[in-house]
């Protein structure tokens, strides 16, 4: 398949996920919409690192690993995106009991 | 010990340990012990300097290296001692009268408590090893330690009775002065050694003729600052009376018969820089003369008896200078010499007035004390003959020498030298027939205390009034007795390359002894007019009006000093102690200030809006990524 | 060897001190390991003296091509000599003033010896930084911590001002190591060829460092109302050392790595110097707190070095090396003398003082001794470095100007006579007042502090030759590089 389709889904992804957190007051939305920008990351990495290793299969490139990294990348990613919502989630629920709400424009007391 | 010259090192080294012993021990000291320490180092450098001149009478001389003092690059300064013909002098006279005033003060201050008598004594050493050290010194630092050194011991000996804050003021003043001086002397030193590379007087006079005649003037006048503030000239004389604040017997030594002598002994010392200098000799010769006549009116009115030394001392430093202006090296020497006997004497007797009439020094509520102090009169009244200018008595040939030397070079300096020393007799007389003539008109409490002195301040006086009488005897003039002036012979290898080089004009024998008898006539005039008519002064309420006024009020130079210097000065600092705290400590507060205000106006950005920090960051990263495409083309 | 141990002595003990809760042992420990560092000193300078033991050279930061590059040459020795001798005589000197969390104070005060160790001894340009960060940082939390009234907004400014000048030497130093082809060696820099125009940003990135630092009119406000408000100990090291870093940041990282500048620019700042030291002696004429008064009088004499690093000669910066040891030793003595004061009567203003010299002889024959020194009176310490500078000036042949120089700043010599026996007489001279009426002599360990002070001023003073063969090949070394047109 070729490397467009992938760019395609991952960008269309990814701007779902900037418009929904701009757009969206929910504080749950706007992580999960924080998660669908990650993944969309991870889906083009993945694909990218697919892509290298034909390439390399073919003798067009050469490098020494394999094109693994973006791959080491992706867990990465998937273990840092684990922990935010693990402290993402508690600061919802902290916050939730605070103001009874999870609207995030109800919190804009750093101003003054 | 086949060269006592090597041990030179000697003669500063006793009052040094004296000051040490006296300074660090004062605390356990009696007052005998202390006497003799600071006494007796005194004596033990006496000896060794009788011993030195008799070697250098033979003809020997020599320069005694102690140490490297500052030495960099290729310049060295060390600490070296020189002693010649003149040195010697000076060591004799320091240490010598130095001794008799140590002795003196035993008595005079045996009022203080052992702690401030050791003090006292410990300064006093501090002063004579300072002295030794300018005359001794090989080279001008040396000379300059010294020079500092008998300012400290000046400034230290003033304010003696520290308590009293005005004592203290007199001090700082004569510190201070004595300080704008030295920063001339400075001056001349660094000119000196970044023009020849040595400061070393041998070396110096040696390559004298590498210096262009501006840097020979230059040097010779930043030298004369030097002076003007150590021997009190003008404008640079108004702390010398105020130096009257120390005890007595400091007044005899420093500010008399040795320290103020110092800017003498300097120029004496270079002389050969001020023969080829005319310029400055002019300058040396109308400040001299100046300060001679300017301060002898003011001695005219005073009527404080120390006041009356003091500024009798200012204007006879007055002729020295004089005498250096117009070449009488020898004659000016000869000067200090017998100067250093009877002013020293003068004020050891006018201390021992003091010291009988209990600190009483107004000379209006004296009078009579002939015959309660008959010692102390008799050879006061020696001292004043001798500083008139009588002969045979001392002050007669050095002044005359000097005289007749401003007249070889104008005859107008001659006649203002004559009318200064007809100045001079009559205050003089003034204050001995005011002092010891008429009756007595102070009150009857001190008029039943009155007594002569003790041994230990007469003995003193004795010694020096004999040496006022005949110590002019070394110096007989040509005219009088072929071949007898002792001094110039003995003086002729430091100022060879000077006569060499300015031939001194001849005055007709008849002429000058027409001048000596003329001028002897008016002094005696002078002296019977002042005897007569201020044995019978009678205390009076009238203040003196016009003219006599303002010489009674100094000319008012002080309050002009005050006026003109010292109060724009501190005016000027206040100023720009403004400056700094209102004006530039403003602007570095300013910067601080601005960045504050800034802060404030950025923090409008932060809303606390989630919704905006997102946008915001988004067209951050829309904006990044345009300059990436757009300029990185 | 030697700068390992002078390095780790004060910052081993000065964190083992944070530990140690009992007052007079964090006390005792501060004082034996500030002795410790002066015998490892002074065995430095006599048995130790080859190279291999006065140098250490190992890599630190490879990536950085940054190494830990020490050397003791003889500036180095005698700053070093200055900031060991210091120490002990600060910290015993100041035994009796109390400070809550004594422990921490002197665990800070040792820590920032070691940054002013570091600082004289780095011969690679990030260390030399590092070390002049942390030579600050502690000075900061102590005052801030023990400081006076003033103290948060005082020395907030002064931490800022500071660090700002830091900064830019930072990026000046960073241009050069890129210059010099990826090297922070000292070496490498003064062996850096760069034309006028190259050398003129760098000279004033490092230049307002030091500037502020010695400090230089008229980047000098901070320091007066830092002096006054940081604790007398911290004063005394601000002062007796600290300044000297601006100082010596000329002479071994300012003069000979951009000499072209440092010359044909001379006469601008040697011009700013002589206006300091005129500015900072008029203005203490009229203060009237001895910390202020001693804090402007620093200035002047400061002023003095500066002027004769930028109207050099042989004479003359080896003038300032030896001055710069002298006014460490002599404005200790004046702090310590108005720490005595302060504590024995609560009060600096000298309008409150008077007749101390009745109550407390043995204190005002020290101080006279050392405020003599301070005034350059000779025989005393200071007269041989101020002759030296003044001589320099006078007889330079880099500038036009030197006679004026030396003339104008010659005023000075005039002033400080001025203010400081004006001083002596308002505090020391004159009758006691109430507030003076109780006082009593100062405790015994002040006594030996001055005293030690007041022997080594007349030490050096009459035998100067030690420091002025150990300082003559640094001096040439720099005036070479100035010739190097």
């Amino acid at each position: 398949m070729p490397i467009n389709y992938y760019i395609f889904t991952a960008l269309a992804l990814f701007s779902i996920g900037i418009i929904g957190v701009l757009t969206r007051r929910n504080a749950i939305i706007i992580f999960m919409c924080i998660e669908l920008m990650l993944n969309a990351v991870n889906l083009l990495l993945v694909a990218f690192s697919k892509m290298q290793l034909e390439d390399m299969n073919r003798g067009i490139l050469k490098i020494a690993n394999n094109g693994t990294d973006a791959q080491l990348f992706v867990f990465f990613i998937m273990v840092v995106a684990a922990a935010e919502v693990t402290v993402g989630l508690a600061i919802i629920v902290m916050m939730y009991r605070n103001t009874h709400s999870v609207d995030v424009n109800f919190l804009n007391r750093l101003k003054n | 010990m086949n060269n006592i010259i090597d041990y030179v090192w000697l003669v500063p080294l006793f009052p040094l340990v004296g000051f040490l012993l006296n300074g660090l021990l004062r605390n356990s000291l009696s007052k005998p012990l202390t006497g003799i320490i600071g006494s007796g180092s005194i004596l033990a450098s006496f000896v060794v300097s009788v011993l030195i001149f008799m070697q250098v009478k033979t003809g020997a001389t020599g320069i005694v290296t102690l140490f490297d003092f500052i030495s960099y690059d290729k310049t060295n300064i060390p600490f070296a001692f020189q002693v010649d013909q003149l040195s010697s002098l000076f060591l004799l006279i320091i240490t010598g009268i130095g001794f008799l005033i140590h002795l003196y003060s035993t008595a005079y201050m045996h009022d203080e408590t052992d702690m401030h008598f050791a003090r006292y004594f410990a300064y006093l050493n501090l002063f004579v090893f300072s002295m030794l050290l300018l005359v001794l010194g090989a080279n001008y630092v040396i000379m300059f330690i010294g020079w500092e050194g008998v300012g400290l011991c000046s400034y230290l000996l003033i304010g003696y009775w520290f308590k009293n804050i005005e004592y203290t003021s007199a001090a700082k003043k004569a510190f201070v002065m004595n300080r704008i001086g030295d920063l001339g002397f400075l001056l001349a030193v660094f000119w000196i050694l970044s023009k020849l590379g040595t400061v070393t007087y041998s070396e110096v006079f040696e390559k004298v003729n590498l210096l262009s005649a501006n840097d020979i003037t230059i040097i010779t006048l930043l030298l004369f600052v030097g002076a003007t503030g150590k021997s009190a000239q003008i404008p640079l004389y108004t702390w010398l009376p105020d130096a009257m604040a120390g005890p007595t017997p400091v007044s005899a030594l420093i500010h008399a018969a040795t320290m103020v002598t110092a800017g003498i002994y300097m120029i004496a010392r270079s002389n050969i820089l001020y023969t080829m200098a005319p310029t400055t000799q002019a300058v040396v010769t109308i400040i001299g003369l100046a300060t001679a006549l300017f301060a002898a009116t003011i001695a005219l009115k005073q009527n404080d008896i120390k006041k009356v030394l003091a500024y009798s001392t200012v204007s006879q430093l007055g002729y020295m200078f004089l005498g250096l202006g117009v070449g009488a090296f020898t004659g000016a020497v000869f000067h200090v010499m017998t100067h250093a006997f009877f002013k020293a004497l003068l004020f050891l007797g006018a201390g021992s007035v003091i010291h009988a009439m209990h600190h009483e020094q107004d000379i209006r509520n004296m009078g009579g004390l002939k015959k309660y102090l008959p010692i102390t009169h008799i050879t006061f009244l020696l001292g004043c003959l001798a500083i008139a200018g009588i002969p045979p008595f001392s002050g007669f040939f050095s002044k005359d020498e000097i005289l007749a030397a401003a007249y070889a070079k104008n005859p107008i300096l001659y006649v203002l030298g004559v009318a200064g020393a007809l100045m001079t007799a009559f205050y003089m007389f003034r204050l001995y027939a005011m002092t010891f003539l008429g009756k007595f008109r102070g009150t009857h409490e001190q008029e039943h205390h009155l007594h002569e002195s003790p041994a230990a301040m007469t003995i003193p006086l004795i010694v020096l009034a004999a040496l006022s009488v005949v110590g002019g005897l070394v110096g007989i003039p040509e005219v009088l007795a072929h071949n007898a002036h002792a001094l110039e012979e003995f003086l002729a290898p430091v100022f060879a390359k000077s006569t060499a080089l300015a031939k001194p004009h001849e005055i007709p024998h008849s002429t000058e002894l027409l001048m000596m008898g003329g001028v002897t006539a008016l002094v005696l005039g002078i002296i019977a007019y002042a005897w007569g008519k201020f044995s019978k002064y009678e205390k009076s309420a009238e203040e003196s009006a016009g003219f006599g006024k303002v010489l009674e009020n100094k000319w008012y130079v002080d309050e002009i000093y005050e006026a003109v210097i010292t109060k724009p000065v501190n005016a000027f600092g206040k100023l720009l102690a403004k400056v700094d705290k209102y004006g530039i400590d403003w602007v570095v507060n300013g910067v601080g200030r601005s960045v504050q205000y800034a802060s404030r106006q950025v923090r409008l950005l932060q809303s606390g809006q989630v919704g905006n920090y997102v946008l915001l960051m988004v067209v951050g990263i829309i904006i990044l990524f345009a300059i990436q495409i757009f300029l990185k083309k | 060897m030697v700068p390992v141990l002078l390095i780790l002595i004060p910052l081993i003990t000065g964190a083992a001190l944070f530990l140690i809760r009992q007052e007079t042992t964090a006390k005792a420990l501060a004082l034996f390991a500030s002795l410790l560092s002066l015998a490892v000193m002074l065995a430095g300078m006599s048995i130790w003296k080859d190279a291999a033991h006065l140098t250490f050279n190992e890599p630190w930061l490879n990536a950085l091509h940054s190494r830990f590059h020490f050397e003791l040459d003889g500036m180095s020795q005698l700053l070093c000599l200055l900031t060991t001798f210091s120490f002990p005589l600060i910290i015993y000197g100041t035994w009796n003033n109390s400070y809550e969390d004594t422990n921490r104070f002197f665990g800070l005060l040792l820590l920032s010896q070691a940054g002013l160790l570091g600082v004289f001894m780095a011969m690679d340009a990030l260390l030399f930084y590092f070390f002049w960060e942390l030579a600050l940082i502690p000075l900061y939390f102590l005052c801030s911590r023990w400081g006076g009234e003033k103290r948060i907004a005082v020395t907030f400014k002064f931490f800022i001002y500071t660090f700002l000048g830091s900064l830019l030497m930072l990026i000046g130093l960073i241009m050069l190591y890129y210059k010099a082809g990826n090297s922070f060696e000292w070496a490498d820099f003064i062996n850096l060829k760069l034309s006028f125009r190259e050398q003129v940003p760098i000279f004033f990135l490092l230049f307002i460092a030091f500037a502020i630092k010695m400090p230089l009119f008229p980047f000098h406000t901070w320091q007066p109302d830092t002096y006054e408000q940081s604790p007398n100990a911290v004063t005394m090291v601000l002062s007796a050392i600290m300044a000297k870093m601006g100082i010596f940041g000329l002479l071994r990282w300012l003069v000979p790595v951009v000499p072209i500048v440092s010359f044909q620019w001379g006469d601008n700042f040697a011009t700013l110097a002589v206006i300091s030291m005129l500015y900072a002696s008029f203005v203490a004429l009229q203060q009237d707190d001895l910390k202020r008064l001693v804090a402007y009088s620093s200035i002047a004499h400061i002023g003095l070095m500066i002027l004769a690093v930028f109207a050099p000669s042989t004479a003359g910066v080896q003038g300032v090396m030896i001055q710069m040891f002298n006014h460490g030793v002599n404005i200790l003595g004046m702090w310590l003398v108005v720490n005595a004061i302060e504590q024995k009567l609560g009060t600096r203003k000298i309008s409150e003082l008077g007749g101390l010299a009745q109550k407390a002889p043995v204190l005002t024959v020290l101080l006279v001794i050392v405020a003599l020194a301070n005034i350059a009176m000779p025989l005393t310490n200071a007269f041989i470095g101020e002759f030296m500078m003044f001589n320099g000036v006078l007889g330079s042949t880099a500038t036009k100007f030197g006679v004026a120089y030396a003339a104008a700043g010659g005023l000075t010599i005039i002033l400080s006579a001025v203010y400081t026996l004006r001083m002596i007489q308002r505090v020391f001279y004159g009758n006691t007042n109430s507030r003076t009426e109780h006082a009593k002599e100062i405790s015994t360990n002040v006594q030996v502090v001055l005293a030690i002070i007041v022997v080594a001023i007349v030490l050096v003073g009459i035998y100067p030759k030690p420091l002025l063969s150990l300082t003559s090949d640094v001096t040439n070394q720099v005036i070479s590089r100035i010739n190097l047109k």
